[in-house]
């Protein structure tokens, strides 16, 4: 015979409108949890973080790696965007007669809003990556078991050392790209024109000012530290088994991503609300 | 009678329905090398990892060295795990450290050594698995056996007083097997270790044990010296030694 529980059962899964809405609602229920272990993760960092002993030697190391490794990439795209961005401006501020403003709008375009952003996005691919996938694979060799057993706090030596040099260097990151990008808009308006290093730069500086600058910088500072925490956070709580590590690199890199445009649009806000 | 320095009782574990370790009991005693012995999947690893708080248990009391795992806190679980070494499977050599890098890790929160001391220290090590060459390898650049090797040194280097060693000769080929094997009879001698092995490597438990327990689906089912065990009356526990 039957029962009511099973007659329950096959009504639900006959009806679509129901499993819709048992998969909207597992998905929910699983980005909650997922938001609620991140917050978790996020204050046993603080807590670590701001507990001596400080790891000062590991934190040079994460920064060297993040920072000075990530340089060239950084630079090469900065340059790129900034030509490219000069390039396909011209035309349009030509049609009005404006290209004598064309230093001044690059240059408030990449220091408010692209600098920083792509900065962030290519660190999202590379740093977060490579933070997640490093941290997995140790998960799966046993290596942070190992670090464990010997006395040694992981999240203090791994986590906060990562987290705190992702957070350092992404500032540092999108100020060289910053200028770099400006370099690159300086070839681009010299390719159809002629206009000197000086005159160029005194355009830019004159169309810059502080609250440019400074909420675009401030912002770079949350994208690090977005950055850095994902991509341990992936790394650090990944399923055991190499699918494991891509896994992690993965959605490291995706959320990361996905946080630089909410951060940059909660920045955006705040700016345009504290900046009349 | 020797001092106890591991008394497990009643120790529960489970991982969702599966249940892997049903009420474990095991006394080992100082300088003694116990071989838990056992298929794969049985429980054996999650029992070791249990006794170094890498794996809450649901039930049971666990004393190391005369203290209570679940009752420390992280300090005081720390101080008891700098008394232990742990030989993990795959050696969890850290591989963006060089081998010296790797020996001096566990070191690091002793701020009194200084680098004369460090080194020599690291040298000894190196010199009781007869690696000294190894120093400034890079993991990668290590067959299995010489991880494993470099892994023992690793835990050796803060004299630990119990060793756990888990799969030691996994993966390895008889004739390092036995190195292997012997190396950790060594360590018995040298130290006056009290060691678990966790293995289902016959020939690593006949080299090494003591005393040998066998694990069954999270139980233990037997319990004797090796000589003993092989002649065991029960059929499974002889298929073991066959």
């Amino acid at each position: 015979m039957e029962s009511a529980a099973d007659s329950k059962k096959d009504r639900i899964e006959d009806d679509p409108e129901e499993i819709v809405d048992n998969y909207f609602m597992s998905a929910l229920k699983s980005f909650f949890m997922e938001v609620a272990a991140i917050s978790i993760f996020t204050a046993r960092f603080f807590r670590e973080a701001v507990k001596p002993p400080y790891e000062f030697r590991e934190l040079l190391k994460q920064c060297y790696l993040i920072g000075y490794k990530s340089f060239p990439l950084v630079a090469i795209t900065g340059f790129i965007m900034g030509l490219v961005l000069t390039i396909q401006s011209r035309p349009t501020l030509a049609q009005f007669g404006a290209e004598s403003w064309l230093p001044a709008m690059v240059a408030v375009s990449i220091v408010r809003e692209i600098g920083p952003v792509i900065t962030a996005l290519i660190c999202a691919g590379k740093v977060g990556s490579g933070i997640g996938a490093e941290l997995a694979s140790m998960k799966v060799t046993e290596q942070i078991d190992a670090m464990e057993v010997s006395g040694i706090n992981p999240v203090k030596y791994i986590i906060v050392t990562r987290v705190a040099a992702a957070t350092l260097m992404i500032p540092a990151l999108a100020i060289v790209s910053d200028a770099i990008s400006l370099y690159g808009s300086y070839v681009g308006v010299n390719l159809k024109g002629d206009v000197s290093f000086h005159l160029f730069f005194s355009q830019v500086f004159a169309a810059l000012n502080f609250k440019d600058l400074f909420p675009a910088i401030t912002k770079t500072f949350f994208f690090g530290f977005a950055i850095g925490l994902i991509g341990c956070y992936k790394g650090y709580n990944s399923n055991k088994g190499t699918e494991g590590v891509g896994k992690a690199a993965n959605a490291a890199v995706v959320i990361a991503s996905l946080l630089v445009f909410i951060i940059d649009m909660v920045a955006v806000q705040l700016t345009s609300l504290f900046g009349k | 009678m020797e001092e106890v320095v591991v008394d497990i009782e009643h120790l529960k574990k489970s991982f969702g329905r599966n249940q892997v370790l049903r009420d474990i009991n095991l006394k080992m005693h100082k300088g003694e090398n116990l071989v838990v012995l056992g298929k794969s999947g049985s429980g054996k690893s999650v029992l070791i990892k249990c006794l170094v708080g890498l794996i809450d248990p649901d039930e049971g009391k666990l004393t190391v060295l005369g203290k209570n795992i679940s009752d420390l806190n992280s300090g005081e679980l720390n101080a008891v795990r700098k008394k232990i070494g742990f030989l993990f499977q795959s050696a969890a050599l850290y591989d963006s450290m060089t081998v010296r890098e790797n020996l001096e890790f566990p070191l690091r929160g002793d701020k009194k050594m200084t680098r004369v001391e460090m080194d020599a220290l690291v040298m000894e090590e190196l010199k009781n698995v007869g690696l000294e060459n190894a120093i400034d390898k890079m993991p990668s650049e290590l067959s299995g056996g010489m991880r494993k090797r470099i892994g023992l040194a690793r835990t050796l280097i803060l004299k630990p007083e119990i060793m756990l060693y888990d799969e030691p000769t996994t993966g390895l080929d008889p004739i390092t097997s036995k190195e292997i094997s012997r190396l950790i009879l060594d360590v018995q001698k040298k130290y006056n270790t009290s060691s678990i092995i966790i293995t289902h490597d016959v020939e690593c438990a006949r080299i090494t044990a003591n005393r040998i327990i066998i694990i069954h689906e999270g139980k233990f089912v037997a319990e004797g010296t090796f000589q003993e065990l092989v002649k065991s009356e029960d059929k499974w526990v002889r298929s073991f030694f066959e």
